[in-house]
């Protein structure tokens, strides 16, 4: 077999073999049970909290938790700008990079609180290391954000019926502390040892084989770059993300960031499972999950190692695939798989240039975060996911002749309302942004780095992203401008809250409900037929929403390439 | 009764012809957000059309422009239509039971004569044989045999009297002996009947809960498609593709969900008017969907699971005695008594008791004390009755009881029957064996619910032992022995505390808590006002099986909306193939590898997707009506079922469908 098509086949397996284990850990951390790591962190954590006057065993009920998330979202926004637009003349910049406009840094700091790590700036210039640390724990609590919210939904269904719901500061650090930090710390390792920097020192020069002389950036990257995959954040230490030799140095530091964006949001979907003791329904959300990503994957492995007709005919060489914008030592697989992985889940790293991949591969990356729920970002892809498990349970609900339910909690109006509202955010924020961009060239032509089709691909890409939180970009387009600073850091806040809030939210109403216990004449949620429905209902309603668009982009785009 | 089961019949089709009209006010549109949509779509065209008629540009012809006028139009009136004809049906229907109360003449206490539509609430009438009951009440004095089949049915006449549970009388019914008085129980135009039709009439008419959802799903795709529509406009000026608003329109009818969005109301009104055809009358299309959900039903056995009383199934001689002794003599004891279970004794021996000679026979009659009856004749005594009462009358008179008879007691009782000894001048002659005779078909029909995840609960007086035995034998899954009404209204509320919906039927006045209580509580028209008052259903034809087909209509009606909506969603994909590329194809020719379909040109593609959309809402309409056939094979199985009809044939169909239009049509664009 093709090596580079078994690396990628034991990059995954790897994944899903170590996200089941640890997805039983996961549930047991949220479960509350003891775990390894707890004799160093606990002693820790009770200083914290005693400063902080939180009882971490308080029970909330999702209102509370929503409100300590905004609340503890806004502080790390605010001090966030402070750093940024300061970060000339504070400390730790040895390269004196100087402090970020306003606009920038509204922008780079939102995108960093969200967890989507759009970068409008390039690490090298435009950041300390003051700020890259600032960001780099972003990262951490940006992740320990969504997946504590997640846990407000594995208590929901845990309980028969429950108004509290666990605490959400608890659920956040344990996130952070037990999850979180012990892999980025593994990742870590491996990475210095592969050869990522991981120093303080500015930038050094060497002499180059021409005898020219070059400056060349460093910094504390060994540290930073774990958790960018870990949380799947996807902000990169350098601009050009893992595609930069110090940030993904070699084959093996590849794999390992592979797996290390693949396992939390793995894990979560199994930690659902063992933590509502309902192991069938992590395998049904994990199949439908997962069919769905290799759908998007195959295609676009076998077209970028296909390469690019248009190049073949003018006699170039095209066996390694379509090459423009990809590295060498990872190859047209590799990289062709990490851009659906990247973009699936809402990590948004590259290894490669997505502005140069094949059309239909655009699409498909575009398509993997217009649905964003294909595994997901940590804890939140499992929430994306519960809407179209909601509006699934409600059409084959009826379909089997009883008021629709899931796990026992009938859905009613008010859940409905809800989950329709953020099942039409995503495609709301997505076209009218792109629309906006399109209607006014006068903002936006500059920017663009193709006309025409492309062209469109890359402000649909940028606001596909943005609205994913995902925070890969077609870097064609030239997006440091207040604009695209401005514009996509509206739609980062309204997507990123708005879709925690909502699913918690139903998931508070049903946990509040009178449990139904199953009948033969319930539906069962946990069957492949079930799975079909909920695949069949994102199908329709997620992806076909965009059509229309896509046909104007990417699928115009290849038509006339071919 | 009218059940005539054809869905249009000519008159109802003109009524609703008319109606698909009227509902064209934006008012009445406006319940109904997809449609509404259309609505506002439709009137765009018009102006649209007029434009070009006076000479606008770039907006394609006006006969093409007309011609979507014309369709989203009659997508309008389709809609209409769908609701009307379910309207019409379900009055014609009420109408049909309203008719048997037509005007008649009351007779109050104080002598005077008034038209019955004069009546208020709380007067009193008179009634003898021959008259026709003028309005609905409850009998306070006296006691009659009553036709009740001009509103059941049934042509066995049944006996109401004052005080009691069977106090309650229907108007438009016939009083065939005695005389009775009763006092008028409801206002004018507000019986049962009357709310009927109102609800299904539309005015008061309310979206139930499961209704409203299911409109906020539908909103939430129409909102989807508004979105893309929208954006659609920039993005393709952006690409230099000029799109006429006749395009945008038809694209945006196509995607939104019109077929289900249509059909909702007519699919709902189909339901309660299911439920009447059932001769159960509703009062509110609520309970029709809850009864959909139901978890527990709760049957009373007699009537329900066994045919009335008891049998007598076998004669059991003692020994040394002949069989034909025995059968003689219990025939004989029974001659006189009119209890059914005497009346069984006569029939299992299949003798006419009048065959034998008996002089001067004196009949003794059963009273509490003895706990026998029996016949007295030249000098022969003969008993039947309980055991122990004729154990103690043969004892006292010195004969032995027989062991073997004893046993057979024992035997029968353990089996669930009830023993009747026989004695003739105090010697046990044998036993009669009474046993609860259930109800062919039901096994069948406990089995379906069973199925369904229904569990079945049996409801009686008799002690658990033979409670248990016929609940066993009958294959319900619980029983409640020695039922008092309270016992009833207990067992309703420890399933509902554990999230289940029960179902219920009762008559009683004591019934009416627990047919309050329960989520279902159908009262049988023969039961009292309290009764009717407390239940949300009353079935005309005091069926106690009747709650099955109830459950059957409710899960009816929620798949009728689920494969509709599915279907209608499905719809979407093959609608996209037909008109993206049309919208495009002119501009940017290398898009013509999206017509899959191979459709002749931009117009007859959009023509085609907008035809089959309206077109698909009145072949729908007979599905709607009759609602989706319910099998129980189980949750999955069905959903597996539905989805591949109503799913995958939803994907498949509009394909067909639309090529086939487009074949039609490309003679003209």
């Amino acid at each position: 077999m093709n090596t580079e098509i078994l690396g990628i086949i034991v990059m995954f397996t790897l994944s899903i073999l170590l996200a089941i284990p640890f997805g039983k850990y996961n549930a047991k951390v949220y479960g509350g049970e003891k775990t390894l790591l707890d004799p160093i962190f606990d002693p820790i954590e009770r200083i914290f909290y005693k400063i902080s006057g939180i009882n971490p065993q308080s029970e909330m009920n999702w209102k509370q938790q929503m409100v300590a998330m905004i609340t503890i979202n806004m502080v790390w926004f605010l001090l966030g700008m402070v750093v940024l637009m300061n970060q000339g003349s504070l400390p730790l910049n040895p390269d004196k990079n100087p402090s970020m406009s306003a606009d920038l840094a509204f922008n780079t700091v939102i995108s960093f609180v969200v967890n989507c790590n759009l970068q409008h700036y390039s690490g090298e210039s435009g950041l300390s290391y003051l700020g890259q640390y600032w960001l780099m724990f972003l990262q951490f609590v940006s992740a320990g954000t969504g997946m504590a919210a997640a846990v407000v939904l594995f208590r929901a269904f845990r309980d028969k019926a429950a108004d509290t719901l666990g605490n959400f500061y608890n659920n956040f650090v344990k996130s952070c502390t037990r999850i979180l930090l012990p892999i980025s710390f593994v990742v870590a390792i491996i990475l210095a040892f592969e050869g990522t920097p991981m120093t303080f020192e500015g930038k050094d020069t060497i002499t180059t084989l021409q005898g020219d002389s070059v400056e060349v950036s460093r910094g504390p990257a060994a540290a930073f770059v774990p958790i960018k995959h870990v949380g799947t954040n996807g902000g990169g230490f350098f601009g050009v993300n893992s595609a930069h030799p110090f940030e993904n140095p070699s084959y093996l530091s590849n794999m390992v960031e592979m797996v290390a964006q693949l396992i939390v949001p793995l894990a979560m979907i199994f930690a659902f499972g063992y933590f509502i003791r309902r192991r069938k329904l992590s395998w049904m959300i994990f199949g439908v999950m997962t069919v769905a990503f290799l759908m998007l994957t195959i295609p676009n492995i076998n077209m970028e190692m296909n390469g690019n007709p248009t190049i073949a005919t003018m006699g170039i060489d095209n066996s390694l695939g379509a090459m423009e914008g990809k590295e060498i030592r990872l190859g047209a697989a590799a990289s062709g798989f990490w851009s659906v992985v990247t973009t699936v889940i809402s990590t948004g790293s590259v290894n490669s240039m997505h502005d140069s991949s094949m059309a239909l591969s655009g699409m498909n990356e575009l398509l993997a975060m217009m649905i964003n729920a294909f595994y997901g970002g940590v804890g939140v892809g499992l929430l994306n996911f519960f809407i179209f498990i909601i509006l699934a349970v409600f059409i084959s609900g009826l379909m089997v002749g009883r008021t629709p339910e899931f796990l026992g909690k009938k859905v009613e109006a008010r859940e409905m309302k809800i989950a329709m509202i953020i099942a039409l955010l995503h495609p709301f924020l997505i076209l009218a942004g792109t629309a906006l961009a399109a209607a006014l060239p006068q903002y936006t032509a500059d920017s663009l780095n193709n006309p025409g089709f492309h062209g469109l691909s890359e402000m649909l890409y940028e606001y596909t992203s943005s609205s994913a939180n995902n925070g890969s970009g077609f870097e064609g387009l030239g997006d440091n401008t207040p604009w695209w600073n401005i514009s996509t850091g509206f739609v980062l806040i309204l997507s990123r809250f708005l879709p925690i809030i909502g699913p918690v939210a139903i998931a508070g109403l049903l946990a509040q409900k009178k449990f139904v216990p199953e009948g033969d004449g319930t539906l069962k949620t946990d069957t492949a037929t079930f799975g079909l429905m909920v695949f069949a209902v994102i199908a329709i309603v997620a992806a076909l929403a965009f059509f229309p668009v896509l046909a104007l982009g990417p699928i115009a785009e290849y038509f006339s390439l071919y | 009764m009218n059940n005539n089961s054809s869905l249009f019949q000519k008159e109802m089709v003109q009524v609703a012809l008319k109606q698909s009209l009227m509902k064209l006010n934006p008012k009445t549109m406006f319940r109904n957000p997809v449609m509404f949509t259309v609505w506002v779509g439709t009137l765009v065209m018009l102006v649209v059309s007029l434009w070009t008629l006076a000479g606008a540009q770039g907006q394609g012809s006006f006969g093409y422009n007309f011609t979507v006028f014309i369709i989203l139009l009659l997508t309008l009136l389709f809609a209409n239509f769908a609701e009307a004809i379910a309207e019409a049906r379900g009055k014609a229907q009420a109408d049909s039971l309203r008719k048997t109360r037509e005007e008649t003449l009351a007779r109050l206490k104080n002598g005077k004569t008034i038209s019955s539509a004069r009546l208020q609430k709380g007067d009193v009438f008179i009634c003898e044989a021959g008259d026709i009951i003028p309005s609905d009440g409850e009998i306070i004095e006296g006691l009659a045999t009553i036709d009740e089949s001009a509103i059941t049915g049934e042509s066995a006449p049944v006996i109401r009297e004052a005080g009691g549970d069977k106090s309650s009388v229907t108007g438009g019914t016939k009083v065939l002996s005695d005389k009775i008085v009763v006092k008028v129980t409801t206002q004018p135009g507000e019986s049962f009947l009357d709310k009927m039709i109102a609800l299904v009439e539309g005015a008061a008419r309310q979206k139930t809960p499961n209704e409203i959802a299911l409109t906020i799903l539908l909103a939430g795709f129409t909102l989807v498609f508004i979105i893309v529509c929208v954006t659609l406009k920039p993005f393709a000026d952006y690409a230099n593709v000029g799109i006429t608003i006749a395009s945008f329109i038809s694209l945006f009818v196509c995607l939104i969900p019109t077929t289900i969005g249509g059909l909702l109301s007519a699919i709902g009104i189909a339901g309660m008017d299911r439920a009447l055809r059932a001769n159960v009358i509703t009062k509110s299309g609520k309970a029709v969907e809850t009864a959909g959900d139901i978890d527990v039903l709760l049957l009373d056995k007699t009537g329900t699971i066994t045919i009335g009383n008891r049998k007598a199934t076998h004669f059991h001689p003692a020994n040394g005695i002949d069989e034909k002794r025995l059968i003689k003599a219990a025939v004989l004891s029974s001659m006189a008594d009119e209890t059914p279970e005497g009346k069984s004794i006569i029939e299992l021996a299949g003798i006419n008791p009048l065959s034998y000679e008996v002089k001067n026979p004196q009949f003794i009659k059963f009273t509490a004390e003895t706990r026998s009856s029996g016949i007295d004749y030249e000098n022969i005594r003969i008993r039947k009755g309980a055991t122990d009462a004729i154990k103690n009358l043969v004892t006292k008179s010195g004969n032995n009881f027989p062991k073997e008879v004893e046993e057979r007691v024992k035997a029968i009782s353990s089996n669930g029957g009830t023993p009747l000894v026989v004695s003739e001048n105090e010697i046990a002659l044998g036993v009669i064996e009474l046993q609860d005779i259930i109800k062919p078909g039901i096994q069948e029909r406990f089995e379906r619910l069973r199925k369904m995840g229904i569990k079945t609960v049996m409801v009686t007086g008799d002690n658990p032992l033979t409670a248990k035995f016929i609940a066993e034998k009958a294959g319900v899954d619980d029983f409640i022995a020695e039922a008092k009404p309270e016992d009833k209204m207990n067992y309703i509320k420890k399933e509902q505390s554990e999230g289940r919906l029960v179902a219920m039927m009762g008559d009683g006045t004591n019934d009416a808590p627990a047919l309050a209580q329960a989520d279902v509580g159908v009262a049988m028209n023969s039961g009292t006002q309290a009764a009717k008052e407390a239940g949300n259903m009353v079935d005309l034809d005091n069926d106690p099986t009747k709650l099955i087909e109830v459950v059957e209509i409710g899960k009816q009606l929620l798949m009728t909306r689920g494969t509709l909506t599915t279907f209608s969603i499905a719809n979407d994909v093959a609608k996209y193939f037909a008109i993206i590329p049309a919208l495009f194809i002119t501009a940017i020719p290398a898009l013509q590898g999206l017509n899959i379909m191979n459709l002749h040109s931009p117009e007859s593609a959009i023509l085609s997707a907008v035809i089959f959309n309206a077109i698909i809402i009145p072949m729908l309409i007979p599905l709607a009506l009759k609602g989706v056939a319910y099998k129980p094979i189980g949750a999955s199985a069905l959903l597996r079922r539905n989805l591949l009809i109503y799913g995958l044939g939803g994907v498949i169909i509009p394909f067909i469908g639309i090529k086939a239009i487009d074949m039609l049509i490309s003679v003209f664009f």
